[in-house]
């Protein structure tokens, strides 16, 4: 594990390497850097994505819930399991994960942590289009537009820079999730209980029919369009289903394969253009440090991000980390958040497309009293 | 069950489900009642809308052109025909749709729905694809704030439900035409006689006999719809006409009542009597009650519409107030089970939309299992929960929910929920949509809550 300062320091080597010809960068590197943004909506729980298997207090807080067979990547932290690629990822240095991170919003809406993360504001509904599509218009508009893997463009992306979505039939839709919660609103009725019992028994047998979705197809489909010659440079990648208050253990298990397939076809599909890919997966915030009564963790604070992709300096894990003794937690529940989310994002965005730092960060959150970046993320 | 305020009542069970723009009425029966002024039979977005005899005249010709074609022309002429159709009934489910979100009264726009289910037809026949949303907007619509009587007639005459029941080619076999051509064996065809009688007036078992269906069917003979031809055309093809040569001569008896020898008039009283008949009353009133007071309505509720309907001759707002001044359809207890139509024009509504951008309706509602103006029965769609509550049914609401959300996913659910049920919002959907993850399914589990699918 690098802590922070000592990450500071050798950052900032890489942050004068970059500053040498930022303009030349900018002309040349725009148009064959990639840069995808994948959204986890729903809190994703980053303390058993990026497990901090040697904090003493983890293995209580979490009981069954606890992660104890992680792929192990420092001294401190493991992986989960499911997560096969992406260890591969930080083997090779082309990943980094970034602990007890999170955006400015202290609140535990996740329409209103949404709306902060996605349009870049210090506060909900402050900031009326998204950071993504601010930094589309930072980028010299030569290459195509970005574009959405959704039906309809997420606020990440909205704004005056001309957008595009596409939704191949297999967009996973977190199906999961929206049907535990139809369960539980329909659990109390009588007519339509039975119902919906008969429909999800029906339901099981047509999955075990193989008709599940498959966000397989969805990263390869986004690398696609990213590998064209004059496609998209910029792409943003919705996931939903990460809001587990109860069945985590299955359920979160069964989220990160998902992802796991979508970012190693990601990966795959780019080929040769890998190298100069840089994805960032982030969620609106973490969960509770302990698990709650019915199997699940319920919406926290900080959480972790990922970095990955062959332009990343990776291979290791980037975090202050503030441990989950008692005292440590944030409002005695939640992870801590020690790193800024909105910093992270912008410096990986500066950084991927050679732009300058501060223009960057005043550009992407612009509601935000400079908020702390990171150097030396990307090559 | 969440019981429902009576702003809910008025906007969700009455109207057509509230929009979130809009605030609750203040005077929930007032705002019912002043509705009748605001209706508009012909709404701005039906501008564009073509007349029937247009429609059914250009249907007829290029059906006769096709009739001189060689075999290979015929299919391709065939199939272009049945792809003009498909396009125009998706465009006027659209239309229908649209005026429905838009409607400046949205209860008078649910009386057409129903009545247009009363009196409805089916799109299997090629020529009543074309004319299904013209039959709505010409027959229905200028009568719902009417008198029964003039609707009835204005449906029975339509080419779109002539043609639907058989009636062009009824012919009278002591008419003129059948004693000139009598090696061709023409006759008469029940249809229309037998499901005025058994669905659009008295109502089934009401006490009419077999006797009766045959008698109406001679005093219809003559009515028909035009069809080009050389000479001899007595009106624009594709619309109405009644043809003195197809007629059966004589005075008929029919339910009781005795009509004298005539033309097209002779029908058209028989229609005038049976509009006004007291099974008639009776059976609009079930239907009435079982559309807004609930699937076994109260006969005292029954009884009181019925009532309203003889004192006025068949005074559709009389009977309409009769409803509004029964305490049982203010009844807090949720009464219907929303139709697919029902329920995708609330959710379109609850997300505030004017249009439906990129969806088309049509398609949707085959999907969820009442494909518009098909219900494969003159009887209509039924009314029931029982015919609509299926495991399947909440399945594809709950995808089609998903659908539907995405488009309005500036939305917040949370806003929206306390909108669009006032006063009949329950705690677990409060909290569901307020705990989902995101907006998009915050609004889908809206739609699909127990307190949004009924009404």
């Amino acid at each position: 594990m690098i802590d922070r300062r000592e990450f500071l320091k050798f950052g900032a080597v890489g942050a004068g390497a970059m500053l040498i010809a930022p303009r030349m960068l900018l002309a040349r590197v725009a148009t064959e850097r990639r840069f995808v943004f994948v959204i986890q909506r729903g809190a994703a729980d980053g303390l058993n994505i990026v497990v901090p298997a040697a904090d003493p207090a983890y293995a209580a807080l979490r009981g069954n819930l606890a992660i104890e067979d992680g792929r192990k990547l420092d001294g401190t932290f493991a992986l989960h399991p499911a997560l096969e690629r992406l260890h591969g990822f930080y083997g090779e240095g082309r990943a980094l994960f970034v602990h007890a991170v999170a955006s400015p919003y202290r609140e535990r809406s996740h329409f209103d942590g949404q709306n902060v993360l996605e349009t870049g504001g210090a506060s909900p509904y402050q900031v009326r289009d998204g950071w993504l599509n601010r930094l589309v218009g930072l980028l010299p508009q030569t290459s195509e537009e970005a574009i959405a893997f959704a039906p309809t463009i997420p606020l990440a992306l909205r704004g005056a820079a001309p957008v595009s979505s596409y939704a191949p039939s297999a967009l996973p839709d977190a199906p999961d999730d929206v049907i535990a919660r139809v369960t539980r609103l329909y659990d109390a009725d009588p007519e339509f209980h039975p119902l919906w019992l008969a429909a999800m028994q029906a339901r099981a047998l047509a999955a075990d029919a193989g008709q599940r979705q498959d966000p397989a197809t969805v990263g390869r489909t986004a690398a696609s369009f990213l590998n064209k010659a004059d496609g998209p440079r910029i792409a943003m990648i919705e996931t939903g289903g990460w809001d587990t208050h109860s069945g985590q253990q299955g359920r979160l298990a069964n989220q990160l394969r998902g992802l796991d397939a979508l970012l190693g076809a990601l990966a795959d599909g780019l080929g040769p253009a890998w190298g100069q890919t840089v994805v960032l997966v982030a969620t609106e915030f973490g969960r509770t440090a302990a698990a709650n009564g019915t199997g699940g963790t319920d919406h926290g604070t900080a959480s972790a991000a990922l970095v990955l992709g062959g332009a990343v300096r990776g291979g290791r894990v980037v975090a202050d980390w503030p441990g989950l003794a008692q005292a440590a937690l944030f409002e005695g529940r939640d992870l801590a958040p020690t790193l800024d989310l909105d910093g992270l994002i912008a410096s990986v965005a500066a950084q991927t497309f050679g732009l300058d730092p501060a223009h960057t960060l005043k550009t992407l959150f612009p509601g935000r009293p400079a908020p702390r970046g990171l150097d030396g993320l990307i090559a | 069950m969440t019981p429902m305020s009576r702003e809910a009542v008025a906007l969700n069970r009455f109207g057509l489900g509230a929009r979130p723009d809009g605030a609750p009425p203040a005077d929930p029966k007032a705002w019912l009642l002043d509705q009748f002024p605001a209706f508009e039979a012909r709404p701005a977005t039906m501008a564009a809308a073509r007349a029937s005899a247009d429609l059914a005249g250009e249907y007829l010709a290029a059906e006769a052109a096709l009739k001189e074609a060689d075999a290979a022309a015929k299919m391709a002429g065939n199939k272009d025909l049945r792809q003009r159709g498909q396009k125009l009934y998706q465009d006027e489910v659209a239309m229908r749709a649209v005026a429905a979100l838009t409607a400046p009264a949205p209860w008078v726009e649910r009386l057409v729905h129903f009545w247009s289910n009363h009196f409805a037809i089916s799109t299997e026949k090629a020529p009543v694809l074309l004319l299904a949303g013209a039959f709505e907007r010409e027959a229905i619509r200028p009568h719902v704030l009417g008198k029964f009587s003039d609707m009835l007639l204005a449906v029975e005459r339509h080419p779109a439900m002539q043609i639907f029941l058989d009636q062009p080619r009824s012919i009278g076999p002591g008419s003129p035409l059948a004693q000139h051509a009598a090696n061709r064996k023409l006759g008469i065809n029940e249809n229309l006689a037998r499901e005025i009688l058994e669905l659009h007036t008295l109502g089934v078992r009401t006490g009419y006999t077999q006797a009766d269906v045959i008698a109406f069917a001679l005093a219809l003979t003559g009515w028909s719809v035009e069809t080009p031809r050389p000479r001899g055309q007595l009106a624009a093809p594709g619309s109405f006409v009644f043809r003195p040569e197809m007629h059966e001569p004589g005075a008929r008896k029919i339910v009781g009542k005795t009509y004298a020898a005539g033309g097209v008039e002779q029908a058209e009283a028989v229609l005038r009597d049976l509009a006004v008949a007291d099974a008639t009353a009776t059976h609009v009133a079930t239907k009435l009650a079982r559309h807004f007071v609930g699937d076994a309505p109260p006969p005292a509720v029954v009884d009181r519409l019925a009532a309203a309907f003889r004192s006025s001759g068949g005074d559709l707002p009389m009977v309409y107030r009769a409803l509004v001044d029964a305490p049982e359809a203010w009844a807090s207890r949720p009464a219907k089970f929303k139709t697919p139509w029902e329920w995708t024009v609330s959710a379109a509504r609850a997300l505030g939309w004017d249009d439906l951008g990129p969806l088309k309706p049509a398609p949707m509602l085959a999907q969820l299992g009442q494909a518009v103006w098909r219900p494969g029965s003159p009887a209509g769609w039924d009314d029931i929960a029982a015919s609509w509550a299926g495991p399947d049914a909440l399945v594809r609401r709950v995808q089609v929910a998903q659908r539907l959300a995405v488009r309005s996913s500036h939305l917040d659910p949370r806003a929206v929920a306390p909108k669009v049920l006032p006063g009949a919002l329950g705690p677990l959907t409060a909290e569901e949509v307020e705990r989902a993850e995101s907006r998009r399914t915050g609004l889908a589990l809206l739609l699909v809550s127990p307190e949004f699918l009924r009404r």
